[in-house]
C-alpha cells in the first residue's frame, strides 16, 4: 500500500482540511441553535464560552489551512504546464483534463470555480468566530446579529461543500500525483 | 439594567459583515479582470506557481482586512440598522458569488 508524497498532499488539504470542516458544520448548527432558541438555558460563560470560541476558531483555522494547501501547494503542481510534445500527460493534472472534450469542462468549470469560491469560507467563517466570541451569550436577544451568523455559516458552507465536490471530482479524472512513494504498508500479490 | 442592555451593541457584527461583503466582492472583480484582461491577469501574479490568484486572493484579504478594522474602529459602540448593512452585504457577496462563476463571467465577456 503505497501513497505518492502528491497525493499525500492533495488528500491532508481534501480530506484532512477540507472534509473535516464540512463535518464541523453540524456541530455549529447546533451550537448556534442551542443560543438561540428561546426555550434554551443555555448561556455560556467561563469554560463553555471558551470551548465555543475554540471550536469556532478552530472551523476557520480549517478553512484557512483548506485554502492556503489547495492555492499554494496543491493548485502549482495541478496547473504546471507539460513540456512540448508530451504525450503522457498523467503528471499534468490541468492539461490531461483540457486534452478531452469529455474532461474540459471539469477544469473550465470545476476548478475555475472551486479556486475562488473556497476563499469565500475562511473569510466568512472568520467572521462568525470573530461574532461568536463576542455575541455567543446575547444571539438569543439579538435577531439581527442571529442571523448575520446564520447567513455567514451558510456561505461558510456553500463556499466548502462546492469546491470539496469539484475537487473529489477532479481527482478522480487527474489526481494529482508524482513525488517519492510514501510505503505504507507491505503486501503481497495474489490471484483473489 | 434589563438584559438587553447588558448586551454589546450591533456595531461590530456590522462592521464584520460589510468588511465580508467588500472582500467577496473584491474576490469577485478580481477574479473577473484576471479572466477578462491579460494585462491585469499580468499584475496579479504575485507568485508564478499559483498564477494571478495569488494577487486576486491576497487583494480581496487585504481589502477585507482593512475594511473590518476600519468600520470596526468606527461602528464598534454604535447601534446600526442591521437589516439594511445586511441586505448592501447580502448583494455584494452574491455579486462576488457570481463573478466568480466561470458560465457568467463568460457571459459578461460575451464568450
Amino acid at each position: 500500500m503505497e501513497i505518492t508524497f502528491r497525493d499525500a498532499v492533495t488528500v491532508i488539504h481534501g480530506m484532512g482540511f477540507g472534509a473535516l470542516l464540512l463535518l464541523t458544520f453540524s456541530g455549529s448548527a447546533a451550537a448556534v441553535y442551542a443560543l438561540s432558541t428561546p426555550s434554551s438555558a443555555w448561556t455560556p460563560g467561563g469554560r463553555d464560552l471558551t470551548r465555543l470560541k475554540i471550536y469556532f476558531w478552530g472551523m476557520a483555522a480549517l478553512a484557512w489551512l483548506a485554502v492556503l494547501a489547495g492555492a499554494y501547494v496543491v493548485y502549482p503542481w495541478y496547473r504546471a504546464h507539460p513540456p512540448a510534445g508530451a504525450v503522457d500527460l498523467s503528471g499534468f493534472p490541468k492539461a490531461l483534463l483540457m486534452s478531452s472534450p469529455a474532461t474540459s469542462e471539469w477544469h473550465d468549470i470545476g476548478m475555475e470555480w472551486k479556486e475562488h469560491l473556497a476563499w469565500f469560507a475562511p473569510l466568512s467563517l472568520t467572521a462568525v468566530a470573530w461574532l461568536m466570541g463576542r455575541y455567543a451569550s446575547a444571539l438569543k436577544d439579538m435577531r439581527g446579529v442571529r442571523n448575520t451568523v446564520v447567513g455567514l455559516l451558510v456561505l461558510g458552507f456553500f463556499a466548502t461543500a462546492v469546491p470539496g465536490f469539484f475537487g473529489a471530482m477532479l481527482n478522480k479524472y487527474a489526481p494529482v500525483r508524482g513525488g517519492a512513494n510514501i510505503v505504507l504498508m507491505r503486501g503481497e500479490a495474489h490471484d483473489k | 439594567m434589563t438584559n438587553s442592555d447588558a448586551h454589546p451593541t450591533n456595531g461590530a457584527a456590522a462592521a464584520t459583515l460589510l468588511a465580508t461583503g467588500l472582500g467577496g466582492l473584491v474576490l469577485g472583480l478580481l477574479a473577473l479582470a484576471g479572466d477578462a484582461l491579460p494585462a491585469v491577469a499580468k499584475a496579479l501574479n504575485i507568485w508564478n506557481p499559483t498564477g494571478p490568484l495569488s494577487g486576486v486572493t491576497l487583494a480581496a484579504i487585504v481589502v477585507w482586512l482593512v475594511a473590518w478594522a476600519i468600520l470596526a474602529r468606527r461602528w464598534s459602540t454604535r447601534t446600526l440598522d442591521l437589516r439594511l448593512i445586511g441586505g448592501v452585504s447580502a448583494a455584494m457577496i452574491l455579486a462576488g458569488l457570481l463573478l466568480t462563476f466561470p458560465p457568467f463571467m463568460d457571459l459578461l465577456q460575451g464568450k
